[in-house]
């Protein structure tokens, strides 16, 4: 006879999947799993149902048919005998345009904007929190209607530019004139700027996806590309020469002629010149042409954006201990110096995943750029084609589907840099 | 005693998609309102008045048929709808039907899923000048910035015009008409292209309307009409003999005024069975015999639609043109009532 006697030998119940703890977080993760699979099945069941009753199918063959529409602001030559889908890129390369320069811009103001809030000037800091609160209360759609709604109402009409031989000799002078010295006009359209071109073309090179790239800007490019380099060798070398013997070389007058000398020789060698905008029977022409349905959603987007990056800054900056900034000054660090060397790198690592988001927010909100007429991605694939071919599920899925790459690549790329910026630790 | 638990199973019940199964007839008297997606504001066709109730020549396609279906052409429910929303509204089952000066064409015909029911005004692309533009006709535009509305057949013509007359332009996508009004007197293009009946309408409402210009070219056909879903033949059905019958009102000289008199003198068959006082017309689209007496006394014959909304008496001001009867030269003929 044993003492202890054998444990009662466990019986498998149904009961035990709700009452004992091993069994029961598996019991609540397939539960879960069955009612969401069984959502995405109704989802997918009642889009099939409901195309099925209207005798609509589902492809994405549209995107290679004749668009038979035109743009009119675009990165890469389009047509109306382009395809669906190369109006769909035309569409991605404007968002994509108007969001990089806008979190470029944003990124910039809101920088500025934050630091100078926490300015020891109180008119100052005071100004600085007038626009965060201005900017960031009122809705961006209300921004983007009142900024394409100023440029369109106070510039002149582009006739009112005109100055004929008629109007000369009557002594009259032109309603508006063009600013420093000809080379840009704002007309209630648009922005016409005078572009740089070359008299000597060494050809045009047509890219895959026929998209033209001038040789001269590849030349102009690849010869700047190379004195950066030879900027950087330089600097190095120079640093070299003072830690040996504790006396820098005289850099300033090599560096910009290494950075700016070679692209100017090469630059009169193709016989660089402006081209100035013209007026002509409608509009201007010639130079460089900016509507302002671009600009308007450029202008809001980034002092919108600006508002809330100023908030994230200040954040950031007040986040680091006074300490730090004492210590700086007490090693006689002027408050420019301290602020640019010691706090703001440190402040960054507070800012950027916050940043993050506002970058992504900025993304997501050029979609509303309709308001002003400016052809980004909603404007074509999920309006003009969408309304023209009547494939609104797959036109809003392929919106979709894209408005997310573009966010996750945005993300991943800040994590990449907020990784670089954290604080080592060996 | 122990507390047995038992698992019930998962039911996966309910998962049936709700397509709307009943047909637009039934949904539509079952309701008691007709649901009906028009032009947010284009002045003559469909615009609220003084007191926001929806006026013009489209709206009264859908009062006609709310009274051939629901007795009253009060019980309408007017959806505003712009040139991009309109006919996922329509399609979506969001409106019963579309009366909002869209063009027939093949590809929305078929692909689209729509069916156009009739057309009730004949129409064609033109362009809108202001006179110290100097431009005489649309093919002195080339270099001009249009304003277009986005989502329509006339930005395929657009483009069509002038590539075919290798021209170049900048077009400025607006929503409605109503923004392309405000782009276009604040300068912000050059010209307005819409259909010539809208482009009428639009100068109507303009503070300079003296000052703008309707070019002559007409560069499209644009047959506008009424819509509705594809499939629900019986409904379709409805919509578009409660058009015709104001159509063929006009053609027997029936009008809102002296419907009862000629309804109670009348010898002739075919405007008697037109009023439903012979055979069962009615009857055979789910209706009354009385549908299309109804229609007519409550907006007039085809006639004194167009008159009262958009005829020369109006400030729009339209000829009758194309749109007069086919017994004066004109396109509109409803098909016989028998």
């Amino acid at each position: 006879m044993t003492l202890a006697s054998d444990p009662p030998k466990e019986g498998f119940r149904l009961s035990m999947l709700i009452y004992d703890t091993r069994f029961r977080s598996i019991t609540i993760q397939v539960v879960v799993l069955l009612l969401f699979l069984a959502g995405l099945f109704w989802l997918l069941n009642n889009a099939y149902v409901n195309l099925e009753a209207k005798g609509k199918d589902f492809n994405f063959s549209f995107l290679w048919s004749r668009a038979g529409y035109d743009i009119a602001q675009t990165l890469i030559p389009y047509t109306n005998d382009d395809t669906h889908m190369r109006a769909l890129v035309v569409g991605l390369l404007n968002t994509l345009l108007v969001s990089v320069l806008g979190c470029v811009l944003a990124t910039l103001v809101g920088t500025v904007v934050g630091v100078l809030r926490l300015s020891h000037n109180w008119l100052v800091a005071r100004l600085m929190t007038v626009y965060v609160e201005t900017f960031r209360n009122i809705p961006l759609l209300l921004w983007i209607l009142l900024m394409g709604t100023i440029l369109a109402e106070t510039r002149p009409s582009p006739r009112d530019f005109r100055f004929t031989d008629a109007m000369r000799e009557a002594g009259q002078t032109p309603e508006a004139s063009m600013w420093f010295f000809d080379t840009i006009a704002v007309t209630n359209r648009g922005t016409s700027v005078a572009a740089p071109v070359f008299s000597n073309s060494l050809g045009t090179v047509v890219l895959p996806g026929n998209i033209p790239l001038s040789l001269n800007a590849l030349v102009l490019m690849v010869v700047l590309a190379a004195s950066f380099f030879g900027w950087r060798l330089l600097m190095r070398r120079a640093k070299a020469l003072q830690e040996a013997t504790g006396v820098r070389p005289t850099t300033w007058w090599q560096t910009p002629l290494v950075l700016f000398g070679p692209a100017a020789v090469v630059s009169v060698l193709l016989g660089l010149h402006l081209d100035y905008p013209t007026i002509t029977r409608f509009d201007f022409e010639g130079g460089f042409q900016m509507l302002h349905s671009f600009t308007a959603l450029l202008i809001a987007l980034t002092v919108y954006t600006s508002a809330f990056i100023a908030e994230i800054v200040r954040a950031g900056i007040m986040a680091i201990s006074k300490g730090q900034t004492e210590a700086a000054y007490a090693l006689g660090l002027r408050p420019s110096r301290t602020m640019n060397l010691v706090i703001l790198p440190q402040a960054l690592r507070v800012i950027v995943p916050p940043l993050i988001s506002q970058f992504l927010n900025l993304t997501k909100n050029s979609s509303l750029a309709i308001a002003v007429s400016y052809m980004d991605l909603r404007g074509t694939l999920g309006g003009i084609t969408l309304n023209q071919t009547g494939r609104e599920l797959e036109c809003m899925l392929l919106m979709m589907l894209i408005y997310l790459t573009i966010s996750l690549v945005i993300s991943s790329v800040m994590n990449i840099y907020n990784k670089s910026i954290k604080l080592k630790e060996r | 005693m122990k507390k047995s638990v038992f698992f019930g199973s998962l039911v996966l019940a309910g998962l049936a998609a709700g397509v709307a199964g009943a047909s637009t007839l039934d949904d539509v008297k079952a309701r008691g309102e007709l649901i009906c997606g028009v032009n947010p504001g284009l002045t003559g066709f469909a615009a609220p008045d003084a007191n926001g109730n929806y006026q013009g020549f489209d709206v009264a396609v859908c009062k006609a048929v709310a009274a051939a279906v629901l007795g009253d052409p009060m019980k309408v429910k007017y959806v505003p709808l712009t040139g991009e929303t309109r006919f996922t509204a329509l399609a979506s089952g969001e409106v019963d039907m579309l009366s909002r000066n869209s063009t027939w064409t093949f590809s929305r015909d078929t692909e689209l899923a729509l069916d156009f029911v009739a057309v009730n005004y004949y129409d064609g692309q033109g362009f809108m000048v202001n006179k110290n533009l100097g431009v005489s006709s649309a093919k002195e535009l080339d270099g001009a910035t249009i304003c277009i509305q986005t989502g329509t057949t006339t930005e395929l013509n657009l483009a069509d015009y002038f590539k075919a007359n290798n021209m170049s332009y900048t077009p400025v996508n607006i929503a409605d008409d109503a923004e392309g009004q405000q782009k276009f007197l604040a300068g912000a293009c050059d010209s307005y292209t819409t259909d010539a009946s809208g482009l009428a309408a639009s100068r109507a409402t303009m503070p300079n309307a003296d000052e703008i210009v309707i070019l002559p070219e007409i560069i499209s056909k644009e047959p506008l009409g009424p819509a509705v879903r594809h499939g629900d033949n019986n409904w379709g059905d409805v919509v578009r003999w409660s058009f015709y019958a104001l159509v063929a009102a006009e053609e027997y000289g029936v009008t809102k005024a002296n419907l009862e008199e000629v309804a109670a003198t009348t010898m002739n068959p075919e405007i008697k069975r037109l009023l439903g006082l012979e055979g069962d017309m009615g009857a055979k689209i789910g209706l009354d015999n009385d549908f299309a007496k109804r229609a007519i006394l409550a907006v007039g014959n085809y006639g004194e639609v167009f008159e009262a909304n958009i005829g020369a008496s109006t400030s729009i001001g339209l000829a009758r043109g194309l749109n007069a009867q086919w017994t004066q030269g004109g396109l509109m003929y409803a098909p016989p009532f028998r």
